[in-house]
């Protein structure tokens, strides 16, 4: 192929996910803006084949590589189209993971066969590449073990843990240092081990809550490997698309961090200042006030606003669209019915409105944080279906718990509050709620879908 | 490719991603994460110029796998992201049908 031709084609491949970012980021557009960045990356694996050659060079390993694409297909495509959408994020994670390591292999492959003649520059860039792909990789695993519930979803702290952790980056920088003066390949292979180390390390302290915020960042980061790949390799769309995913992740990060009242510098370094949990097991033999679907029909069916809180058990559940026949009898009775959604509602920011919108739930009724905390004076009765960190008071009250300081829905404002929930368990971030003693409390103990299904029944016969 | 052209191409780059997602709501942060996911899932293209290049063992598996590992990325990425779009594309419709029938 001709290399103006080649190199225009890129061009445009550019340009495509140029718009499929800006699609994204409209809910109007937003559909097409992805299908338009998925013909792009089509566009550009079909073109790289025919990619005008250096002198002396010929085609190898054709065969393979075609397999090997068929054989990620086979595994990507039904993974994606499969999988609950209530386990979209760690899958999220995981593909980020892939991608972070596909681009460490890809340095490194590079690399050896650059040998000797490798430049300075393009040693720095593989040194970059090789620490941020592993790190990333072995960080969106981790992220995943936690979001699966695999391992425990609470920060994990042991003593001298900053250390250990400084000691690993220390280790990191020192071998990419011995990497760039020495070369060869002992070096990079002590370094990708230790950067694989390091993003384990790195993920562990951080809190179950915190999960979406270092999922976004590790995606950002991945997206600036696959920049220094490109510029090993002189491919300008690997620059530019890996520059894009760097520096839209990262303002996506910021914005996430800011949805939930976290500081971007504090999730980073959260792994050197964590310190272990304050403790919250000595509340676990209060009482409670439990109640039975017919007190919570009674309750609503007198209530003029009720606003419902979904979160993540809701989802879990498969409780979304008994929440909505719920909803939409109360709303046939004139009462004033609404969905309070955090941002951060489920695992991952607009996670909970992804979910909502499968269940057709009409888009005006569903009231972002802001806009629906000051109407909890005039609200008679909250329904919290399967959330607990989001309403939890403790944000506000226990300096030092790992949700301090996050904004939530003030449903204690509100005349009622029935908690659907399955169990006591705390929440995801693992912290006790104080909310579940409250006077004004009543609980609803069982399967979201089964609670709320009764309580649907209830509110028929009355 | 000169440094300089390089650096400019980084730079501008930067300051677009930026500038496309400025304005993103709430509601599609985990879209365009999963959507930015797939875009950079094109690695896929520096995989395979490595291992169409590649002549010895250890590196054609090398790249074979980052193969394997970037098309799961990029495939799966956007398949997913539009899975997840999907939903939100059918609430007006389902909407627009509904007053279609209060209207008969």
């Amino acid at each position: 192929m001709n290399k103006n031709i080649y190199e225009l084609l890129g061009l445009a491949v550019a340009l495509s996910f140029i718009l499929a970012l800006k699609g994204l980021s409209a809910p109007k557009t937003a559909r097409r803006g992805n299908l338009i960045g998925a013909a792009g990356a089509t566009l550009a694996t079909v073109v790289v084949f025919f990619a005008p050659l250096g002198e002396g060079k010929s085609h190898h390993n054709t065969i393979l590589i075609i397999a090997a694409i068929a054989i990620g297909v086979l595994v990507g495509v039904p993974a994606a189209r499969k999988i609950q959408m209530t386990q979209m994020p760690q899958l999220v994670a995981l593909f980020n993971g892939v991608g972070g390591g596909a681009a460490a292999l890809v340095a490194t492959a590079e690399y050896l066969n650059l040998g000797d003649g490798a430049s300075t520059a393009e040693v720095v860039a593989t040194v970059f590449t090789v620490i941020v792909g592993c790190t990333s990789f072995s960080g969106s695993v981790v992220t995943f073990l936690k979001l699966q519930e695999l391992m425990t979803t609470r920060p994990v702290v042991f003593p001298g843990g900053r250390f250990v952790i400084a000691a690993t980056l220390a280790g990191v920088l020192g071998t990419g240092g011995w990497t760039i003066s020495s070369g060869g390949n002992t070096p990079l292979l002590v370094m990708g081990g230790l950067a694989l180390l390091f993003g384990v390390l790195f993920v562990l302290p951080v809190g179950g809550a915190d999960v979406p915020i270092v999922i976004s960042l590790l995606n950002a980061f991945t997206g600036l490997t696959v920049a220094a790949s490109g510029y090993v390799l002189q491919s300008t769309l690997l620059i530019v698309a890996g520059t894009l995913v760097g520096a839209s992740g990262t303002i996506l990060t910021r914005k996430m961090a800011e949805a939930m009242g976290r500081s971007l510098f504090g999730t980073l370094f959260g792994a050197f200042t964590a310190k272990p949990q304050v403790a919250t097991g000595e509340a676990e033999a209060r009482s409670v006030k439990s109640g039975s679907p017919d007190d919570v029909a009674i309750l609503l069916n007198y209530a003029q606003r009720v606003v419902i809180v979904p979160g993540f058990g809701l989802a879990v559940a498969q409780a979304q669209h008994t929440v909505r026949e719920l909803a939409d009898m109360l709303a046939a009775k004139g009462i004033d019915v609404a969905y309070g959604i955090h941002p951060v509602a489920g695992r991952m920011p607009g996670h909970m409105n992804v979910l909502l919108a499968e269940a057709n739930v009409p888009y005006e009724q569903l009231v972002e944080m802001d806009e629906v905390n000051p109407t909890f004076p005039q609200t008679d009765v909250v329904l919290v279906v399967g959330a607990n960190d989001v309403v939890n008071p403790a944000a506000k009250t226990t300096p030092g718990c790992p949700i301090y300081g996050m904004p939530i829905l003030d449903v204690s404002e509100a005349g009622n509050v029935i908690f659907l929930k399955r169990s006591m368990r705390p929440g995801f971030a693992g912290i006790e709620n104080e909310l579940l003693y409250d006077a004004k409390t009543t609980l609803l103990f069982g399967d979201a879908k089964d609670s709320l299904t009764k309580v649907v029944n209830a509110l028929k016969a009355l | 490719m000169t440094s300089m052209a390089i650096l400019t191409i980084f730079a501008l780059s930067i300051f677009v991603g930026f500038e496309v997602v400025s304005k993103v709501s709430t509601t599609l942060h985990t879209p365009l994460m999963s959507g930015a996911n797939a875009i950079h899932g094109i690695i896929l293209v520096g995989a395979i110029m490595v291992a169409d290049g590649a002549t010895s063992t250890l590196e054609t598996s090398l790249a074979i796998a980052a193969v394997l590992l970037a098309t799961i990325n990029m495939v799966g990425g956007f398949v997913v992201t539009d899975r997840m779009l999907e939903m939100f594309k059918g609430k007006p419709k389902a909407a627009k049908a509904k007053d279609a029938e209060a209207a008969k």
